[in-house]
């Protein structure tokens, strides 16, 4: 391998400019290439297929490059003609594993049949960053692009070269360099092994370099059927659940019974009936193994072990009064535009709080990993969203070097953030190590919705006014949420910190104060945040973060303002917009489901033992990515305040569309998810303990509670991509309680929408 | 230990077990390789290790081996192949009706009891019987039409 940078092939390759199409020369070329590449001995093999990663032991020093900055990092011809990518970026069932194949296969020019993707592997794949934020496509998938078509410039450019025909006359397609006038073609690997006398493209991603024109595209822009889908249909794709290795220890952790609590002491002869079964105690992480899986849940069930109790937590009722009174890190203004103190003294004030809740990643598979810390060096196989991250986390727990660790992502059950992945695999790369041996760690469902990190808490106060004019004259924003710790290498790790591993303390939330201004034009504005210090549970991001409980608030309270106004809701909205890719998807998404123009409540609105509406809201993600605009319609059932919700129908643009079909499934998850999250999600906690451990106390939605869902997507293709897995939860919430009023003129402003309180806003 | 013979997808397998209150799951998963239920809350509440026994879909967390001998299981895998897929399955990867897809195959499951017991089954049969399964990612719209069009190719 060369040095990073050594590339011996820069900028683009120039053709000669003179000459006609010469097919006599390019033949001539054609042979010398192929003859090359026949007598090309391959040193160094690389995987073909994503398989590799379930390989145990392998060689951590694999030798290939994870240079960003190197074609060869991200992308690699096979003797036998395929393709491999390498992606930092994972697919979490979101897609990538098709779209990012797809922007590579049409840069590159070779079939999408022949291109397999190596994901999450930090001996194999670029450090991308982690699989989070919506960057899977728009930052991931964009900088394999760009390496893609550097490596077709390249290929083309020294065909060119020894053909002595000019660049423009050539293309690539099904793995060749060809004359775009027809005729046989030279495969990649016989161009490349010509070109650098290596297998490798030695070269320097071009980030300038010229991408294909969307115009032209064959294979972005269609929905190609996810590769998973039908391993996952029949039982044979295979989860980090289901990964075994030879002479593996089933283990489990046996967590504190309060948050806090340390270890005192463990009666080991308590589990002595159960043949093979140990204890392994690290200070206070407490392990138990077993060859055998029942075993192992046997034996940490009849475990007994004294521990301290601890009761620091606030608890769940007080969760509310905790966020208006701190402990507060500082104040930060957002937003500060005019005077909007002074223009609300003189108006006729709306106002309004928002509560959101703390809630759970609620994955349905418990977190599991697997970890084989052997001999100086550690592999483990885990569903991480950041595996180059979380090796440098490991490496430092476990005391080794971060080259002598291997973290392979294997996929896991559905997260939108971070749920227990790495604190499994921490728990399972100790337990390796103790115990000398390969350790599968599965968490239990009550291990899950317990000790999972949390979606933190958020209050928003809001007041604002409408002017004269019937247009928002001004608007505040005060916001109570916690802050993330400034440069955190990774959120706090439940097994470092029972086994008195030092890690740096902190909490991690997202970019959480984003979107709590009105996307709309409002002369005066002002945008406060406390900044609270902690939070009541170990926090994480949750898909969205953050923005989901302030476009609840910002949204909410538009209708509320357009109310005061008399206003019809979508109107309003658009009279303060003028993007054009705004107002596109407002009034699509309208027109999805017939939108009359009137002012909400509904005339119906008191009356009826059924009450019926219909609610908006819109959303510019971060106010730089994908536009949305949703609509809902609810039945609402005034004597009970239970919530039927009809139709769901969303207006998405994400700029360039890589696969519409892999899109519209993320928006209608986003949609259903949320609607989970908004009717029923809420954590329950004591001082000691989440009590909120299983789907009878954590309830999420059911299949008689799912609506019609209508999606209209608008396409621009010469737009950039943008990322598509958040952006469409954030206005469910707003929707609903915006259709809600309509229905019944009750407004709801706490998550979850319960039937008490749907009552309540009616009374 | 006592050994079980158990009817896995159309073979007698014989396994090892030391306790007989091991749920079947743990016993597929393991010493039967076949990974495909999966573990989900081990209190019958989601569905995500849902087989067939005897035509009836069956948690297999909380069934005791001892309770599965000389009875007709069926896994997912049982059911069909990536090659060769049940009705039910096809309909599935048609739809693209998973996402992280660990529920799915829980899902495939029930629906597969649903069609051999009412082949003509309507969209509320439908959710009524997935009713005991969770999805997290929301593919939930997607599940029903696969549903519904393995429902509308069997002849009446």
């Amino acid at each position: 391998m060369s040095a990073p940078g050594a590339g011996r092939f820069h900028g683009p390759f120039q053709g000669p400019s003179h000459g006609r199409l010469q097919p006599a020369a390019f033949s001539s070329a054609r042979r010398e290439f192929l003859q090359a590449g026949g007598a090309l001995v391959v040193g160094f093999t690389l995987p073909t297929t994503a398989l590799a990663q379930l390989q145990p032991n392998s060689d951590v020093a694999l030798g290939k490059t994870l240079d960003l900055n190197q074609v060869d990092g991200f992308i690699a011809v096979n003797a036998n003609g395929t393709v491999s990518i390498f992606s930092g970026k994972v697919d979490l069932g979101q897609g990538l594993r098709i779209a990012i194949p797809q922007m590579a296969a049409e840069e590159l020019g070779i079939g999408i049949d022949r291109i397999a993707m190596i994901e999450g592997d930090t001996a194999l794949t670029p450090d991308q960053g982690a699989t989070g934020g919506s960057s899977g496509i728009m930052r991931g998938g964009v900088q394999i692009r760009q390496a893609a078509a550097t490596a077709r410039e390249a290929l083309i450019g020294m065909v060119a070269t020894r053909a002595n025909q000019p660049a423009d006359e050539f293309d690539t397609a099904d793995g060749e360099v060809r004359l775009k006038t027809g005729g046989a073609g030279i495969p990649f690997r016989d161009v490349i092994t010509k070109m650098s006398g290596d297998t490798h493209f030695l070269l320097k991603v071009d980030p300038k370099v010229k991408l294909r024109n969307p115009a032209s595209y064959t294979v972005v822009g269609k929905s190609i059927p996810r590769p998973d889908i039908p391993g996952k249909v029949t039982g044979t794709h295979t989860y980090v659940h289901d990964f075994k290795l030879p002479g593996m220890l089933h283990a489990r952790v046996v967590r504190p019974p309060s948050v806090g609590a340390t270890l005192v002491a463990v009666d080991e002869k308590s589990i002595k009936g159960i043949p093979g079964a140990r204890v392994v105690r690290i200070g206070s992480l407490l392990g138990v193994v077993a060859p055998n899986e029942w075993d192992a849940m046997s034996a940490a069930r009849m475990l007994k072990a004294q521990w301290t109790e601890a009761a620091s937590l606030i608890g769940t009722a007080a969760v509310r009064d905790w966020l208006r009174a701190g402990p507060f890190e500082k104040d930060e203004v957002l937003v500060s535009k005019g005077d909007a103190k002074a223009v609300l003294t003189g108006s006729t004030k709306v106002k309004a709080e928002f509560f959101w809740p703390l809630q759970s990643h609620g994955s349905m598979g418990p977190s599991c990993a697997v970890a084989d810390v052997r001999n100086g060096k550690a592999t483990i196989w885990s569903a991480s969203q950041a595996t180059h991250r979380f090796r440098e986390t490991i490496a430092k727990a476990l005391g080794m070097p971060r080259e002598d660790v291997r973290v392979i992502y294997l996929d896991g059950s559905g997260c939108y953030g971070m749920n227990g992945h790495d604190d499994a695999a921490a728990d399972a790369a100790l337990l390796s190590k103790a115990t000398a041996r390969p350790v599968r760690v599965q968490w239990s469902r009550q291990d899950e919705l317990g000790w999972d990190p949390k979606g933190p808490p958020q209050l928003l106060a809001l007041e604002g006014a409408v002017g004269d004019d019937g247009k928002i004259s001004a608007w505040r924003t005060e916001m109570w949420l916690s802050k993330s710790t400034a440069s955190l290498p990774n959120m706090p790790l439940l097994a470092l910190d029972a086994a008195g591993i030092a890690q740096v303390p902190g909490i991690t939330t997202g970019l959480i104060s984003q979107n709590g201004d009105p996307p709309y034009a409002v002369p005066h504005q002002d945008v406060l945040v406390h900044w609270l210090s902690t939070s009541p549970l170990r926090p994480s991001n949750i898909r969205a973060p953050g923005k989901v409980g302030n476009c609840f608030a910002v949204e909410s309270f538009t209708d509320m303002l357009a109310a005061s106004a008399k206003k019809d809701p979508v109107d309003f909205r658009l009279q303060g917009l003028s993007d054009p890719r705004a107002t596109e998807v407002i009034r699509r998404a309208a027109a999805l489901i017939s939108w009359q123009s009137r002012p909400s409540p509904s005339p119906s609105a008191a009356t009826g033992a059924t009450a019926s509406g219909r609610g908006f809201a819109y959303m510019h993600y971060k106010h730089n990515e994908s536009y949305v605009a949703m609509a809902m319609e609810v039945d609402v059932d005034r004597a009970t305040g239970a919530i039927r919700v009809r139709r769901v129908a969303c207006a998405h643009d994400c700029g360039l569309v890589i696969n519409p079909d892999a899109l519209k499934q993320q928006i209608e998850g986003q949609i259903l998810q949320t609607l989970s999250r908004t009717l029923y999600e809420d954590v329950a906690f004591d001082a000691s303990r989440v009590t909120s451990v299983d789907w009878a106390s954590y309830p999420i939605m059911r299949f008689p509670e799912v609506p019609e869902i209508l999606i209209d997507l608008v396409v621009r293709p010469h737009e950039p991509p943008l990322g598509a897995g958040e952006a469409a939860s954030t206005p469910v919430p707003a929707a609903l309680a915006n259709a809600i009023y309509d229905a019944t003129g009750g407004r709801v402003t706490t998550v979850p929408f319960t039937r008490e309180r749907v009552r309540a806003s009616l009374a | 230990m006592p050994i079980y013979t158990l009817q896995v997808n159309g073979q007698a397998r014989s396994v090892d077990v030391r306790d007989p209150q091991e749920p079947l799951l743990y016993v597929l998963r393991n010493a039967l390789s076949l990974t495909g239920a999966k573990y989900g809350c081990g209190l019958g509440q989601c569905g995500a290790c849902t087989v067939i026994i005897d035509n009836e879909a069956v948690r297999s967390c909380m069934l005791p081996v001892a309770k599965a001998t000389g009875r007709k299981i069926t896994t997912v895998e049982g059911l069909g192949t990536p090659a060769k897929p049940h009705p039910l399955q096809a309909a599935f990867i048609s739809a693209s009706a998973a996402q992280c897809g660990y529920c799915v195959a829980g899902m495939v499951m029930t629906g597969a009891a649903l069609l051999a017991r009412k082949p003509n089954f309507t969209r509320e049969d439908a959710q009524a019987a997935l009713a005991g399964n969770l999805c997290r990612c929301g593919t939930h719209s997607r599940i029903l039409q696969a549903m519904e069009s393995a429902a509308r190719k069997v002849p009446a």
